[in-house]
């Protein structure tokens, strides 16, 4: 088990490395110097160079990864450009709000998806399996960010029932901050919702032809026990270690939904990163996001073997 | 029912309100401002927290004429290099420290010579300033500059308490301490920028609010939407295509003022490779451009008529506007034969960028749809913002959809842009007659020679449309009806005086 | 010809996988939307439509009516022209985007899968380092680099959907190296090329498929969030999620400009995730 972690920790080194280098390289790849967008409207060549040379655009490219890679093992992703901001604190600043969104969208997710699943499972092939198999191809496929635009439409500016956004930190506020996270929420969670059902369907019915389900029911026991004590305890197994990985790509998909509702959050400073050529901070922002997904696999596969004992055996 | 308790709920809330209780004031700005330091920032939307933080030494009224804030009176003396300032004898920093002629000296210092700051080029011509008295001082400039003025009207006029300021070095910009009539009191970045009353403002009288409260809320119908949730109690830039809605709302007020600014299609005429098309090289196609588009038509589709049409760098009520060259009605004809005589009749082509957000989109795609009646063939290239101003500045371009935010000083929409060392001319125009006329214009403060020298500028430029002007914004602010007091300025400030919750 | 003889490397074969796919209901109606939406790009051209740029400043933001049936836009242009050559983009930029990441993930895989060793490790490492970064983070800044244009966004989308075939490349290779007829192939002395040729491309091409078709169905949605955020399709030419950026701007004026974008990427979106779906159950050997 031990050396299982071990193994995948020493891999993961060169991945980390390979993405630290690309995503460094994006800033040389990427059209438009950070310095002229930096300086707006007001670009007098002094200006220009000062800050070249203040935040090293001068050095060569090799100097510069490594100089940035060993600051940010120390914690130190940089300088924001635009904010004008050390890109760590921005980063701790974000990730409350980014995890509120994908955490509120996780709960929602698991409460229609799981038990969507497990219903369909049980009455596999009736119309209620059909119906829950075509919702959740549907939130598979509707882009989120037009369920959005349709929920602001419907629910702010026609029914006027919760705010269209103005986001409000938990800490702050936590009743306005949950009220005004809910449709994002909601909007983030459709897709995840719709894969959890999906996961759960299937881990459901490979448990119900198990051996120990009919055991049970051979037992004379009833069904509902039968499902609910017995079947659900092991189908939910591999749905927990999914929505582990699912919680990755929360991340992603929180790029729009952040964009259309205008949370300030990771994914919105990702793609106002990106427009205005803030490199330190998409460099920062990826890499970071990027190490966190690793370890989110790790942890689930971890979590996936203790939880699974077949799986111990096999490795 | 319902709507009548909540009426009359509100009635009686707005009453409390202006029966002494506390009056706080959320505005809703389309951005984040940067750092809050005078002398370093750069944004639009810092100049507007500026305005409720940071007195200036002169300020401008909605006619753009200068009136005292700080300084009460001011002369040139005869060959127009010292300008001598009295200034107010009542004022204190937030942090006490009193207002006198050495912080004036100390702040003309720092604008000119930290190195972190954005104002010496805007103040090149001054050579340094010294304490005359306690309250008057005298800056020397090395030769007449007509835009001084306008200058210290803005942020290199701003005054910042000396004591703080050499405490917190370039970190002044996370404590700013000036000497409003708000002082600081906290910012969230991206958040919040939270001010409250300086009890010992020299002009308190005329401040009704207790604490000002910025939330940068950069998309536009979510500004509109918070506002009308009453989540905000004000907005600046509202989307001239929700005027109309907003206007008919009763709960709501919508002021709005022709800016300073314009937007316009830069020519590459003279800047690199890409200069030497067609439109680069010849007059005629330019000018056929110029007579194809609609910019009333332009105005009405994009904008719902909100905004100014205009074709000079300055809008058409401004004083320095030239009424022999009015905005043209649209003449598809003309444009027409403009293109057969220059041997263009099967048609030309044309690229053009611009940023890539939907309004400066809409206005292409009208414009191309207007060119492409004529014969010319507009072909857009969007571009997100940075990437754009980099291919501008490298010449990598034909023609480029851009705006200029305006200045208060004419100087300041014109010289740095058409003039042949002009920092932001990247359309490489160069003329020797007009830089004459640019220079000239801006080194005498006689106001009627420099409409003479722009006038006659604008012959050349009319003729040859390295700039092709399309329209003015407006600003468009809407609030809380229940909000008194506030006067729309062309420079987009909102100025805290006098505004107050109507008492009912 | 050789391999369709050999039982052993055509696990399935075409009737019985239209059989399969025909029972399926859900499957058929994908199959009919994708169709569907196919004929409207194809036909775009000859349609009685008028082009989708044509403006009209007369006839701006109108809704639906018997003249425009969807509406016109901010432009006065008509939305359902707009929206039938918007398919086009869409349903190009999913096929062509996935078409370059089936090209070069598939090869990459296999050589992964087949040769092991530093080749798998290098390219596996390179894999796991670009699947670790968000799908649609990678796409932005792929296409940010590239500039906005279609053919752009699509080689972004692409390069962004890559590894998801070298990996899965990759695994059915491994598994298909290790089965009796492709050890005996070896031991007899065929040369790599056929074998890859004969045994593992078509084992592995049932799955290939199926994920190409669910990945299109990713790519579309993918194309049209790069567009919303204005690095896709380009002005004046319609997408889908342009037309959903600009109908953001009138949401209380004209909501019908937001309505029909987000349905035709939803409707067709959905036709390919059935008609996958359908497929995978298809050419399931193990489910009868």
């Amino acid at each position: 088990m031990l050396s299982f972690i071990a193994r995948r920790l020493l891999i993961a080194i060169p991945t980390v490395l390979i993405i630290s280098f690309f995503v460094f390289s994006l800033q040389f790849l990427l059209p438009g110097d950070p310095v002229l967008a930096m300086a707006g409207e007001e670009r007098d060549p002094e200006t220009l160079d000062r800050l070249r040379e203040q935040y090293g655009f001068n050095d060569p490219f090799l100097v510069q990864y490594f100089n940035w890679l060993t600051d940010a093992l120390r914690g130190d992703l940089g300088q924001s450009l635009r904010m004008n901001q050390p890109v760590t604190a921005l980063i701790v600043e974000k990730l409350p709000v980014t995890f509120q969104l994908a955490v509120m969208a996780l709960i929602f997710a698991m409460a229609i998806g799981i038990p969507m699943g497990i219903l369909s499972a049980v009455r596999k092939g009736s119309w209620l399996d059909y119906v829950a198999n075509f919702v959740a191809l549907s939130g598979l496929s509707i882009p989120n960010f037009w369920l959005g635009i349709l929920l602001i439409l419907l629910v702010s500016v026609n029914l006027g029932w919760l705010p269209a956004s103005g986001y409000r930190p938990f800490s702050v506020d936590p009743w306005l901050s949950i009220q005004t996270m809910i449709m994002p929420a909601f909007v983030l969670g459709t897709a995840l919702a719709a894969a959890l059902m999906r996961h759960t369907r299937s881990a459901m019915l490979q448990v119900l032809r198990s051996d120990y389900v009919r055991t049970a029911r051979a037992k004379g026991l009833r069904e509902k026990v039968v499902i609910l004590k017995h079947a659900l305890r092991n189908a939910l197994v591999p749905v927990v270690t999914v929505s582990a990985l699912l919680f990755g790509e929360l991340l992603a998909g929180a790029v729009l939904t952040e964009q259309i509702f205008t949370i300030p959050g990771f994914g919105k400073l990702v793609v106002d990163a990106v427009f205005s050529r803030d490199y330190a901070v998409v460099q920062g922002i990826v890499l970071v996001t990027s190490v966190a997904f690793i370890l989110m696999n790790l942890l689930a596969d971890t979590a996936y073997m203790i939880l699974n004992p077949r799986m111990r055996d096999g490795a | 029912m319902k709507l009548k308790q909540t009426a009359a709920l509100s009635a009686l809330l707005a009453a409390m309100a202006g029966a002494g209780h506390a009056q706080e004031l959320r505005i809703g700005l389309q951005d984040d401002a940067d750092a809050l330091d005078p002398d370093q920032s750069r944004t639009f939307v810092g100049r507007i927290v500026y305005t409720a933080l940071c007195d200036k030494l002169i300020d401008i009224t909605p006619d753009l004429e200068f009136i005292p804030q700080l300084a009460t009176d001011w002369s040139w003396n005869d060959d127009e290099t010292e300008l001598t300032m009295q200034l107010r004898e009542d004022v204190v920093f937030h942090d006490g420290t009193p207002f006198d002629a050495e912080a004036v000296v100390y702040n003309i210092d720092r604008s000119l010579n930290l190195p972190e700051s954005r104002r010496s080029s805007e103040i090149a011509s001054v050579e340094g300033a010294e304490v005359v008295d306690e309250h008057a001082v005298v800056i020397t400039v090395s030769q007449t500059d007509a835009t001084l003025l306008a200058q210290l009207a803005d942020r290199a006029g701003m005054m910042i308490s000396p004591a703080a300021a050499e405490e917190q070095g370039t970190d002044f910009g996370s404590n700013p301490v000036c000497s409003g009539p708000f002082s600081f009191v906290e910012r969230v970045q991206q958040d919040r920028i939270e001010l409250e009353r300086f009890d010992d403002y020299w002009n308190g009288d005329d401040i009704h609010l207790d604490t000002v409260v910025f939330l940068p809320i950069p998309d536009t119908s979510v500004r509109l939407a918070n506002l009308r949730s009453g989540d905000l109690d004000m907005i600046e830039r509202l989307a001239a295509t929700d005027f109309q809605t907003a206007s008919n709302d009763d709960a709501l007020r919508v002021e709005d003022v022709v800016a300073l600014g314009y937007q316009g299609i830069t020519m590459n005429v003279g800047n690199g490779e890409r200069a030497e098309g067609p439109f680069g090289q010849e007059t005629a196609l330019r000018q056929a451009l110029h007579l194809a588009i609609d910019r009333e038509a332009l105005n009405q589709v994009a904008f719902d008529g909100a905004f100014a049409p205009g074709n000079q760098p300055f809008p058409p009520d401004s004083p320095f506007y030239d009424d022999r060259f009015p905005v043209p009605e649209r003449d598809p004809e003309r444009a027409r034969e403009l293109l057969e005589e220059a041997g263009h009749g099967d048609g030309v082509t044309l690229e053009v960028q611009m940023a890539n957000n939907p309004v400066q989109t809409q206005v292409m795609e009208i414009i191309q749809a207007m060119a492409a009646e004529v014969g010319i063939d507009v072909s857009l290239r969007a571009t997100e913002f940075a990437t754009m101003l980099d291919q501008q500045a490298a010449g990598n371009f034909e023609g480029s959809q851009v705006g200029w935010s305006g200045r208060v000083d004419p100087d300041g929409n014109i010289h740095q842009f058409l003039h042949c060392e002009g920092g932001l001319n990247d359309g490489g125009w160069c003329h020797e007659r007009t830089d004459e006329l640019l220079d000239g214009a801006r080194t005498t403060n006689d106001v009627d020679a420099r409409k003479d020298m722009y006038d006659e500028a604008r012959e050349i430029f009319d003729a040859e449309q390295p700039i092709i002007y399309l329209y003015h914004p407006s600003w468009i602010w809407a609030m809380d009806a229940a909000i008194e007091g506030f006067v729309p300025n062309p420079d987009g400030m909102i100025r805290l005086e006098g505004v107050r919750y109507a008492a009912e | 010809m050789t391999a369709a003889a050999d039982p052993q490397a055509m696990p399935v074969r075409q009737g019985r996988v239209w059989r399969k796919l025909r029972a399926r209901p859900a499957a058929l109606f994908g199959t009919g939307l994708v169709t569907l939406f196919v004929l409207m790009a194809v036909l775009a051209p000859v349609l009685p439509i008028p082009g989708p740029a044509e403006t009209s400043w007369t006839a701006v933001r109108e809704p639906p009516s018997a003249q425009h049936w969807l509406g016109t836009d901010h432009n006065g242009r008509d939305l359902l022209s707009r929206m039938i050559w918007g398919a086009q983009a869409s349903l190009l930029a999913g096929v062509v985007s996935v078409g370059i990441a089936v090209c070069v993930g598939v090869p990459l895989g296999v050589l992964a899968g087949w040769r092991g060793g530093w080749t798998d490790a290098a390219i596996s490492r390179l894999t796991e380092a670009l699947l670790a970064v968000p799908f649609l983070i990678l796409a932005i800044a792929f296409a940010a680099f590239l500039g906005p244009s279609l053919t752009n966004a699509m080689i972004a989308i692409g390069i962004a959907a890559t590894p998801i075939f070298i990996r899965l490349a990759r695994g059915q290779t491994l598994a298909v190296r290790t089965e009796d007829y492709v050890e005996s192939a070896r031991a007899c002395g065929v040369r790599e090329g056929a074998i890859l040729r004969r045994y593992i491309l078509p084992n592995i091409a049932p799955p290939i498929i199926v994920q190409a078709t669910l990945t299109i169905a990713m790519a579309i949605i993918a194309e049209a969030s790069l567009s919303f955020l204005g690095l896709g399709q380009q002005p004046p030419d319609p997408s889908w999620g342009g037309m959903l950026d600009s109908a953001r701007g009138y949401m209380e004026q004209a909501p019908w400009m937001a309505v029909w974008p987000g349905a035709g990427i939803f409707l067709v979106v959905l036709g390919f995730n059935l008609m996958g779906d359908g497929l995978r159950d298809a050419l399931d050997p193990r489910e009868t």
